[in-house]
């Protein structure tokens, strides 16, 4: 990709898409373009199994006449097209109703500064290159142990993509990223017990990436550890969420805050601001500029500047998490969050993996949630969940075919440690989280 | 006018593609020793409307087109897509997807149309089906009506989408296979509050079919009183209890219980490669004799329903167990010539850009011999589940998980107490073994499920009768 270039060329298309909502009578327009190339590759029992070549573009507009809004998407970028689609949003707009508090952000809101966030680093793997990793990877797992019983394979991808987006307040932007990853999926089976787990990579570097045997001896280690797993008793006891999946639970605690859920009156957090929602060691922060991780970005998803910032310190919540819109619903000013947070991370306690099995001491380490079992207007919580039952700080044995149930509301009011085991893969960090106590349900 | 020209009209002409263009194509993609080869084109126009606040928010439309050429050569598929429907572009997809094969050779394909196939839901736009001015003119009488339900009502949340889309699929054989397949939905949420408690209920509804489904029977007006109705027994509803107990399950949305517990366990491709808790059990018992599970494409009008499938295999109606017996997988293509059976019409796509891989339609059991009323007087302690969110199986362990969103407890052979929603969990392959007592009631759901794997979404069914299971964990916390 013509790096330059092509930015050079969707921005005119932008424009072009912009011109032409402001011909056919729109009072403001925003418009997105996004392009991008990839290729996944995976690997199956030591030979290759699929090479797909990936290849994607779309825009997608919304206008407004006066306090009147209409959107349209395509996939097809001819010029006959974008035209079509503009009209398509601008018929729209005549039957949507008034609505005061639509449109464009603040003009003094959007970015003017654009940080070189080092979001691009195309890797170049032939689909030779990435087969031969994909296989590396799911051999060290197949070779790991003789219980390693059958697989699901190994994944490589790799993306790049040009996404410009403007607006007709004169903002037009566009940078490159890509995105790298490989995954690996593996059974392991012992008399009639079988179990899949796998483990994966991602980075926008792929030098940043985990070895493949790495990444395969872990899946491999984690589809063991499952094995002749048992149920547990009904019961209340304290639960140890494990790193990767303890971002979930800040998934629902952002859900609750922002502001579609607010205006809507279905969030369990409804005039929460200022209050204390976690304990007082708990400190909650957004780093969208982080150089070359995965959710930095200059602007958000309407061109608003993105900002670091505390979301919760010293237990109490700062700030909400608002787009434009929801911003206005409420009387207050967008937050920058237009298409969710940014490098969303907890601040680590002192104790690692060990530290908080320790503290755990009687109890259950869940490594895996099933369901959706969460209801964001009332905060209760019922989800399926597998991992480990804890004594002593010492793994007992593998548990699953269980419920763990509570309300988010006392289990934010009850986390007892956040670890320093920070899974740094995704959008949001955190180590692993201890919350006092939770009703188990099983056999 | 024929369904292969409707869907040629709407995919290949504007884009200038001819029959000629295809065949080149696809000489191009057997000129390599493959298995099998398909080029799917797919053209979608969908819109959605919400009323959110008492007024007509937002408004959008979408349209999606592409074409995804793909090569199999023993387990080994090649594939590539691209938004632009182009000779030169998919050309050059082909000889990149083919590059799964490594020798060359000459092919030749001329293209014939597929022998004929029923159909099971009209051609006809639905996004036509009324003009806009009264698709806002329908939601703001449903948001209306709803409202002047109760006091209690805080917000009222209603949504229309409409798609029309058409598709056209070649294969190596060189037949031609074509389908234009409407789907519409409407959704209505409600918040209420009382008390300073707050609780919401959702209902809807829809199908492959136009927007009179939503203005016959003022079947709109139903799902705002069902999702208020739901709502307010909520506000009444006290912790679900937890641990192992009898579970009846109501009639048609419940049936989400077969798609989770067994329906992703019985795909082709977890069997094939045998990593699913059902691999290699075809023949023996997996649920008790009451039960008979099917996967039904031809149900005329409903949302899972497909003429045929995104491989042009017509739809089937395919018995997945019978009396308790496993009987057999849904398959794809590909999945179906390496186990050696025949594809069953489950091989489905998200769109251009994914692969096809074996999904299910509309999953249902067949009704049984008991009376709902008689189910429930026959449990002394228990729980009754009448509505749930979703689920979500781990095919290998066979552990599954469905949502409750409305349910109550049973004391002595009486619904008495409504519980918060919770979720279940079970074993897929034994769960329908303690099937106890099958309904007669069987209903299919309203028409609102999307399936997803491997990150692909698809429109589908479920239904059962009332299901009586002896011994299922529910996750409350109330112990």
């Amino acid at each position: 990709m013509q790096n330059q270039e092509e930015i050079y060329r969707l921005k005119n298309t932008v424009q072009d898409l912009l011109d032409e909502a402001k011909r056919q009578g729109a009072s403001a327009a925003e418009a997105g373009l996004s392009q991008e190339n990839g290729l996944s590759v995976s690997a199956r029992l030591g030979d290759v199994e699929t090479i797909e070549h990936h290849c994607d573009q779309g825009l997608g507009i919304t206008v407004y006449f006066g306090q009147r809004k209409g959107s349209a998407s395509t996939t097809d970028l001819s010029p006959d097209s974008i035209k079509e689609t503009v009209s398509a949003a601008c018929s729209i707009a005549r039957y949507t109703s008034e609505d005061e508090y639509a449109g464009l952000p603040e003009k003094e809101l959007l970015a003017t500064e654009f940080p070189d966030l080092d979001l691009n680093h195309p890797w170049g793997v032939s689909v030779d290159g990435a087969i031969a990793l994909a296989i590396e990877c799911e051999n060290a797992a197949r070779t790991y142990h003789a219980e390693i019983s059958n697989s699901e394979g190994a994944t490589v991808n790799t993306h790049q993509g040009v996404h410009v987006m403007g607006n007709s307040l004169g903002f037009l932007h566009g940078y490159i990223s890509t995105r790298h990853s490989l995954s690996c999926s593996v059974l392991a089976q012992r008399g009639d017990s079988m179990q899949r787990d796998y483990w994966y990579t991602v980075a926008r570097n792929s030098a940043m990436l985990e070895s493949p045997a790495g990444v395969g001896k872990k899946a491999a280690e984690r589809a063991l550890r499952r094995l002749e797993g048992r149920s547990l008793s009904t019961r209340q006891c304290p639960v140890l969420f494990s790193a990767e999946i303890a971002a979930s639970l800040l998934a629902s605690f952002i859900g609750a805050i922002s502001g579609g859920n607010l205006y809507r009156k279905s969030s369990f957090l409804l005039n929460a601001l200022d209050s204390q929602i976690f304990p007082a060691f708990i400190h909650i922060y957004e780093q969208p500029h982080l150089i070359g991780a995965l959710g930095s970005a200059a602007y958000d998803g309407e061109g608003v500047a993105t900002k670091s910032r505390d979301i919760v310190s010293d237990g109490i919540l700062r700030s909400y998490v608002l787009s434009t819109y929801s911003a206005r619903k409420l009387g207050l000013h967008s937050t920058g969050n237009a298409g969710g947070v940014r490098n969303l991370t907890i601040a680590p306690g002192a104790l690692d993996y060990q530290g908080m099995l320790k503290q755990l001491d009687t109890g259950l380490l869940v490594t895996e949630l099933m369901g959706q079992g969460v209801n964001m207007v009332t905060g209760d919580y019922s989800r399926g969940a597998a991992g480990f039952w804890v004594e002593n700080g010492e793994i007992q044995y593998p548990v699953e075919e269980i419920t763990i149930a509570g309300n988010l509301k006392d289990m934010y009011k009850n986390i007892i440690a956040v670890g320093n085991d920070v899974d740094y893969r995704g959008n949001t960090r955190t180590g692993s989280i201890l919350v006092e106590r939770m009703s188990i349900a099983g056999e | 006018m024929e369904l292969i020209n409707l869907a040629r009209q709407a995919i290949l002409t504007p884009a200038g593609i001819q029959d000629g263009d295809i065949e080149k194509i696809m000489s191009r993609l057997l000129s390599s020793p493959v298995d099998a080869a398909d080029i799917y084109f797919q053209s979608s126009h969908s819109e959605s409307w919400v009323m959110e606040g008492g007024i007509i928010k937002e408004g959008g439309h979408n349209i999606e087109q592409g074409a995804g050429v793909r090569a199999v050569s023993g387990e080994k598929t090649g594939f590539a897509y691209s938004d632009r429907i182009e000779l030169p572009v998919l050309l050059e997809a082909s000889n990149n997807v083919k590059a799964i094969v490594r020798q060359g050779q000459e092919a030749k394909v001329g293209l014939v149309k597929a022998a004929n196939w029923p159909l099971y839901y009209p051609v006809a736009n639905p996004l036509k089906s009324l003009d806009d001015q009264q698709k806002v003119d329908l939601l703001r009488r449903v948001d209306s009506e709803t409202r002047k339900l109760d006091s209690r009502i805080e917000e009222v949340i209603v949504s229309l989408i409409g798609a029309h889309e058409s598709i056209l699929v070649a294969n190596q054989d060189g037949s031609l296979a074509a389908d234009v397949r409407p789907l519409v939905r409407m959704n209505v949420t409600v918040i209420v509050e009382e008390n300073g408690r707050r609780e919401q209920g959702s209902m809807g509804g829809g199908g492959r079919c136009d927007y009179g489904y939503f203005t016959g029977h003022d079947r709109a007006l139903e799902f705002g009183k069902e999702a208020v109705r739901q709502a307010l027994v909520n506000l009444e509803a006290e912790a679900a209890p937890a641990g192992n107990m009898t579970v009846v399950l109501g009639p048609g949305w419940p049936g989400i219980l077969l798609h989770e517990a067994i329906g992703h366990g019985l795909e082709g491709d977890f069997n094939r490669k045998g990593t699913s808790a059902f691999s290699g059990r075809v023949g023996e018992r997996v649920a008790s004799d009451l039960c008979t599970v099917v996967d039904d494409g031809t149900l005329p009008g409903r949302r899972g329903s497909l003429s045929i499938d995104d491989e042009g295999t017509p739809a089937e109606k395919t018995v997945l167990i019978e009396n308790g017996i496993l009987k057999g997988y849904m398959q794809d293509k590909l999945n179906a010539r390496l186990m050696g059976v025949k594809p069953t019409g489950n091989g489905r796509r998200e769109s251009y850009a994914n692969l096809p891989m074996p999904r299910m339609t509309n999953t249902y059991m067949l009704p049984g011999s008991h009376n709902p009323g008689e189910i429930i007087k026959s449990v002394k302690k228990g729980l009754y589940a009448k509505n749930f969110a979703g689920g979500q199986v781990d095919i290998t362990s066979g552990k599954f998980v469905f949502s409750a969103s409305e349910a109550y407890l049973i004391e002595n052979g009486k619904i008495t107490r409504p519980v918060k929603g919770a979720t279940l969990i079970g074993n897929g392959p034994d769960v329908l073994t303690k099937v106890s007592m099958v309904g007669t009631d069987l209903e299919l759901d309203s028409g609102v499920g999307t399936c997803g794997k491997d990150g692909q979404s698809v429109p589908v069914g479920v239904g059962q009768p009332t299901l009586k299971i002896d011994g299922l964990t529910v996750g409350g916390t109330s112990v």
